[in-house]
């Protein structure tokens, strides 16, 4: 942002000058001259509460110690942080904080990273003058991720709280009882059970809140701290990896301001628990006979390369193909579509959840600007996305524009609430998105005096509204989400955006699938000279596939039909982590590191490249995923697999970094042909529960033992529960293409008619097919 | 604490406490009786006039907003909520000319032990409120109001919406009042009972519908107060003293105090008197008059006043009979006015254990927001009911007096400092009956009555 003049204002801060900008507090003034000035309730991030007051200093001619934190600077002030006025009122409060905390360091596991333990050693007495009782307040059970079994630790700082309200946007935290029987509670009980909640345990500055998965499974000073990147989310969230004795303990964010702030969600931070989970594979495994044998690397990818070069001979190379999760690193995806290449085929994907395949041309998606934008916009449309859930960082930055004043505006069938304010929402079935988008560039079309982009569509009141919206804001943004990217008329929903984003000055862009999925397609992951796309590998049956760590049945656009393709494939090879990967009709398992046990590079959804190192061994006879792509190269007696090293990988992966940038783009020419909506049944709409959306969540228990892992429900909105005469508790018989599964239900107000909400990704779905289409519903009698 | 009060104790027996025909040159409760708190009763006792004459009704040219509040400055008007802050000067502080909403607030919210005198004025002279909020929110551009109702008080809460009724209907609230270009919405609040609600930003917390904390200030209500808005907020006896104000004139109302203490006050009188009730006498009375109009002593010699409620320090005997009723004068001798209340103690009332009455009440009432209040007055209390218990060590004392200090003026709002000064004054004036306590285990006096 350009701030071209900056009244700085001139403040004395212990003995130095200090420029500050005008609305600064002490606090900001101390930071900018280096002052630690003690504290525990200020957060930069959070609301100012000072109710801690440790941070009590002298302000000249103010009668009483003011705290730092809330105290506006103003011309000329003279500011002691360290007199001796500002020292006694910040032992003092020092003594009040202790006098009811339990002096349990030794048993605490916070003890070592204590934020209270660190500054009891400045400011706190040697010994205690408080003989009186001490307070206990009760434990309570909040869920599987964060502990609250000694929250006679709180030092009620409401740091918590204020998350819950403000990054978050929903306040499952708050303090009941007034004086010394506040306490920190859920509402009657409830379970914490925001995607974000695990931040708590960080910003909590004693040992109140504390991790369930890690606490008492080691010391904070036994632990290597070793960044690296998170592998799930679109975000490339910088992490630190927490391990001992080659075993990751923990994860918790590195703070980068461009990218995750300070915060994770919880997927990027328990996520860990499945690295070291019993499912692990840690031997190369073919099936023969029908029964799995352990074999040697050697074996295994003499097994595989045998394989290939016979199939190649016997059905040409058109029958073998790979699929590549976008989860996996820029060097894995390189080296694969190379193999796939070298081989001759060009059938390498990694859209495994596209559906609209039409627009092959073009360059490679992405954000369409910088991450820390999503912060700043002014106004935005989000398209077909189920936000919160699908990018809970994306989501919590566009929260925070919100709060600031930013116009969100929402296209989609709902039935999620963002916790944000929406400005205006466009609720509809999937199959009229387009239409629905359609309507916004009328309106914007009108608006601007230009041509209509396509005929047979009437702007309505609300898609005026959201046009208006877009056009009266200076940094305004059309975002396509993971739904967008997955609709059947993708294509349509980017070419509409487009138009939108020209005719108002938006800029458009994708969320973005996963950690990789910009890396991917910057590697050529994906047909170029008329392979097969997923969608086509995935729905009839290959010679042979390598599938690098993708569970087709629960990654794919339609989980069934993958399930079938599979089944009579041929040579099915997969590279996986995890030997229970739902792989149908493997032949091969080779186990490859997951991101903690390999060197690589993701590419975020802002095109940041971020390279890692393996932060512990790799399990067993684990091999990093790009090693042993690059033996098999050398087995197969192709070309260019001679890497020593990563990077080398990396930089034939990338080219020239500085054309990076120029590879980049949204656009998308021409615009989708209109039918008009006409009723069609019920449709269905597929989230994939955030706790489903990867092999590595879907085996870490505690994240799997939240609400947001219950098994998927059916969701109907109001008019349908009411039409099938549902009662809460009921169960449904949902049916797509010829198959039924029985689900639970919900009702939903805020769901478009006609929608049903079948999650995908997870077993108990996979059966029913395609994420988008029509099906039926009826209850389910006798159950 | 204790064995559970006898709740039936406090319900009205019919004995009014201001009835007694004793004040000094009354204003707000003149010519009460309890029966004539309707609008045409308080018409016929000039009620509405200064409303009228400031709109210009009646053939006068009425008052510009300026000359309002000038009228308010010259009348020197303080603060009647116990801080007394210069009314005039507070209503200057009002951005008139901000062009959203602004809100005016009545704090009804009485909850400070002893203090009963809102009450009486909601329930018998209702009418004066408004009018005084009325005038006050023409002075300060203000057309949407709230009066905070205390929590405990049902009677006052539902005679005060009566009365509201019957402002609107005869024209005084509303729209164009009295076909003038002013409008003015008033609302009553019913609070819940708790007294932190009573600290201003508190009060405001609690009228958006959240839990009642009190907000760091800055920013002061006046630039972001109810809503975020512009607010200003007063005490109900300092809105019923307006009209008289304005009818009479600032200097009238001057020179029925003292300098720089303008106008009557009301005295709840409670405690070990004949004739406990609220005295509304002009600023400056000597306390022994007051004691007199309240029957004097009750059951032995007086010992000790806390002048101005139980936040305010502790003055023994020879202190108080000597001095004058004004925020000036207790101020110099080392308490405070507060807000009126005069808790008198006769010299069988044990000084250790008032003191764990006042500290139980404070450590009960702390919102527990802020850590030198919410620790530090539960510290307080356990120290003072040791030392009650005959648990108590010499070093007690200094101890009670350094958590006092560590308290004192480190906390959001002024509750901390309340709980902070009456152990302060107590130990200051009453030293030798705590150190008694510690060294005999038990009390000064003869039997705690």
């Amino acid at each position: 942002m350009s701030d071209p003049v900056k009244n700085l204002m001139d403040i004395e801060l212990d003995g130095h000058k200090v420029q500050v900008e005008p609305g600064s507090m002490v606090m900001h003034a101390a930071d900018a001259a280096g002052v630690y000035v003690p504290h525990f309730c200020y957060h930069k991030k959070l609301s100012i509460a000072a109710n801690c007051r440790m941070c009590l200093v002298e302000v000249e001619k103010a009668p009483k110690p003011m705290p730092a934190c809330a105290t506006p600077v103003t011309p000329g002030m003279v500011v002691r942080t360290q007199s001796e006025k500002a020292k006694k009122a910040q032992q003092a409060v020092m003594e009040f904080l202790l006098i009811n905390h339990p002096l349990d360091c030794p048993i605490c596991d916070q003890g070592g990273e204590c934020q209270l333990q660190d500054l009891a050693v400045g400011y706190g007495g040697s010994a205690s003058r408080y003989t009186e009782e001490k307070r206990v307040v009760f434990h309570k059970n909040v869920g599987p991720l964060i502990s609250m079994e000694e929250m006679s630790r709180c030092i009620h700082c409401t740091r918590c709280v204020r998350f819950g309200q403000e990054i978050a946007g929903v306040m499952e935290l708050g303090m009941l009882h007034r004086g010394e029987h506040s306490e920190i509670t859920t509402f009657v009980g409830n379970t914490v059970d925001s995607e974000l909640s695990g931040n708590m345990i960080d910003i909590c500055p004693v040992g109140a809140l504390t991790s369930k998965p890690f606490r008492y499974s080691a010391r904070t000073w036994e632990l290597s701290r070793r960044k690296s990147v998170s592998p799930h989310d679109s975000t490339g969230a910088n992490l630190v990896v927490q391990v001992k004795a080659d075993k990751v303990m923990r994860v918790v964010p590195l703070e980068n301001e461009a990218v995750n702030e300070c915060w994770i969600a919880d997927r990027d931070r328990f996520s860990y628990e499945a690295l070291n989970s019993d499912a692990r594979l840690t031997e190369p495994m073919v099936k023969q006979g029908g029964q799995w044998q352990t074999v040697s690397w050697q074996q295994a990818l003499e097994y595989v390369a045998d394989g290939l070069k016979r199939i190649k001979a016997e059905f040409g190379v058109s029958s073998i193909g790979a699929l590549g999760s976008p989860h996996a690193t820029v060097e894995e995806l390189h080296l694969l579509a190379k193999l796939v290449r070298g081989l001759g085929s060009d059938n390498i994907d990694h859209r495994l959840r596209q559906s609209d395949f039409t627009l092959q041309a073009g360059g490679v998606r992405w954000l369409g600007m910088p991450i820390a934008d999503l912060s700043t916009l002014d106004r935005v449309l989000v398209v077909g996305s189920f936000l919160r859930k699908d990018h809970p960082l994306f989501a919590q930055r566009l929260r925070q524009a919100a709060r600031r004043g930013a116009h969100i505006n929402r296209l989609g069938s709902s039935g999620d609430d963002w916790l944000m304010p929406i400005r205006q929402t466009l609720t509809t079935a999937p199959a009229y998105w387009v239409n629905a988008l359609a309507a916004v560039a009328i309106a914007v079309a009108q608006a601007k005096g230009v041509a209509a982009p396509v005929a047979g569509i009437e702007a309505g009141p609300e898609a005026t509204a959201v046009a208006q919206s877009l056009l009266s804001g200076q940094r305004a943004a059309v975002l396509l989400g993971l739904a967008a990217e997955q609709h059947p008329q993708a294509t349509g929903l980017l070419q509409l955006a487009n138009f939108i984003g020209q005719h108002t000055g938006a800029r458009v862009g994708f969320l973005g699938t996963a950690a990789n999925s910009v890396g991917a397609q910057l590697v050529g992951a994906q047909p170029q000279t008329g392979g097969l796309n997923a969608g086509q590998m995935l729905s009839q049956p290959m010679k042979a596939l390598l599938l690098f760590n993708v569970e087709p049945e629960l990654d794919a656009a339609d989980g069934a039909a993958s399930k079938a393709a599979l089944a009579g494939s041929g040579l099915v090879v997969a590279f996986t982590p995890f030997r229970d990967a739902r792989v149908e009709n493997a032949d091969v398992l080779l186990p490859i590191s997951p991101f903690t046990e390999t060197a690589g590079a993701f590419i975020n959804a802002e095109a940041r490249l971020q390279a890692f190192q393996g932060v512990v061994k790799a399990r067993g006879q684990t091999r990093p995923g790009w090693k042993v792509l690059r033996v098999l190269g050398n087995l197969l007696g192709l070309e260019g697999f001679e890497q020593e090293t990563v990077e080398e990988v990396r930089a034939q992966a990338l080219g020239d970094l500085s054309t990076l940038a120029a590879r980049l783009s949204n656009a998308a020419q021409g615009l989708p042909a209109m039918t008009a909506a006409s009723a069609a049944g019920l449709q269905r709409l597929s989230p994939v529960p955030i706790y489903s959306s990867d092999a590595l969540v879907r085996r870490a228990p505690s994240l799997q033992a939240t609400r947001d892992a219950k098994p998927p429900v059916a969701t109907l909105p109001a008019d349908l529960w009411a039409r099938l005469g549902l009662n809460k508790g009921d169960r449904v018989r949902v049916t797509q293409a010829g198959v039924t599964v029985v689900l639970g239900a919900a009702c939903d107000d805020t769901l478009a008619s006609d929608t049903v909400c079948v999650p995908a990704g997870h077993p108990d779905t996979a059966a029913l097919g395609a994420m988008f289409g029509a099906l039926t519903v009826e209850k389910a009698s006798g159950v | 604490m204790g064995q559970r009060l006898d709740l039936s104790r406090f319900q009205a027996q019919g004995q009014e406490s201001c009835f007694h025909g004793k004040h000094i040159q009354p204003q707000i409760y003149a010519g009460l009786n309890g029966s004539n708190w309707s609008l045409k009763d308080y018409e016929a006792r000039g009620g509405y006039a200064a409303l009228r004459k400031i709109l210009g009704q009646d053939g006068g040219e009425g008052m510009t907003p300026d000359a309002v509040i000038a009228d308010v400055k010259l009348s020197a008007l303080r603060g009647r909520g116990g801080a007394g802050f210069p009314t005039g000067l507070k209503w200057s502080f009002m951005p008139r000319q901000f062009p959203g909403q602004k809100y005016l607030v009545c704090n009804s919210d009485e909850g400070e032990p002893g203090t009963c005198k809102d009450r009486d004025i909601l329930l018998h002279n209702p009418h004066a409120v408004i009018e005084g909020m009325a005038i006050a929110a023409y002075a300060m551009g203000i057309s949407v109001g709230y009066n905070y109702i205390h929590g405990e008080i049902f009677e006052a809460y539902e005679r005060f919406e009566a009365a509201l009724e019957e402002a609107r209907a005869a024209g005084y609230l509303g729209r164009n009042i009295m076909g003038s270009s002013y409008s003015f919405q008033l609302h009553a609040h019913h609070g819940f009972g708790a007294y932190i609600c009573g600290e201003e930003t508190a009060l405001l917390e609690s009228l958006e519908g959240k839990k009642g904390q009190p907000r760091f200030k800055p920013p002061f209500p006046a630039s972001y107060g109810l809503y975020g808005k512009p607010t200003t907020i007063n005490n109900t006896e300092t809105f019923a003293a307006v009209p008289w104000i304005i009818r009479h004139g600032g200097q009238a109302y001057l020179d029925v105090g003292k300098p720089n203490n303008g106008g009557t006050k009301i005295f709840s009188v409670v405690g070990d008197v004949n004739a406990p009730g609220n005295f509304e006498i002009p600023m400056g009375t000597p306390f022994s008059k007051l004691l007199e109009l309240a029957g004097g002593v009750k059951g032995g010699a007086l010992k000790a006043v806390i002048p101005g409620g139980s936040s305010a320090p502790v003055l023994p005997a020879s202190i108080m009979m000597d001095i004058t009723m004004d925020y000036d004068a207790i101020a110099k001798a080392g308490s405070m006015l507060g807000s009126g209340a005069v808790i008198v103690m006769n010299d069988t009332r044990c000084m250790v254990k008032s003191l764990l009455r006042l500290s139980y009440f404070y450590q009960h009432e702390s919102c527990g927001q802020c850590t030198p209040c919410r620790e530090g007055t539960g510290w307080l209390w356990r120290m003072v009911d040791r030392i009650e218990r005959g648990q108590g060590r010499m070093e007690d004392l200094d101890l009670l007096n350094s958590v006092a200090d560590n308290i004192q003026g480190r906390t959001i709002c002024a509750l901390g400092d309340a709980a902070a000064m009456p152990v302060r004054g107590m130990i200051k004036h009453f030293r030798d009956e705590f150190v008694h306590h510690i060294e005999h285990k038990t009390c000064v006096v003869p039997a705690y009555v």
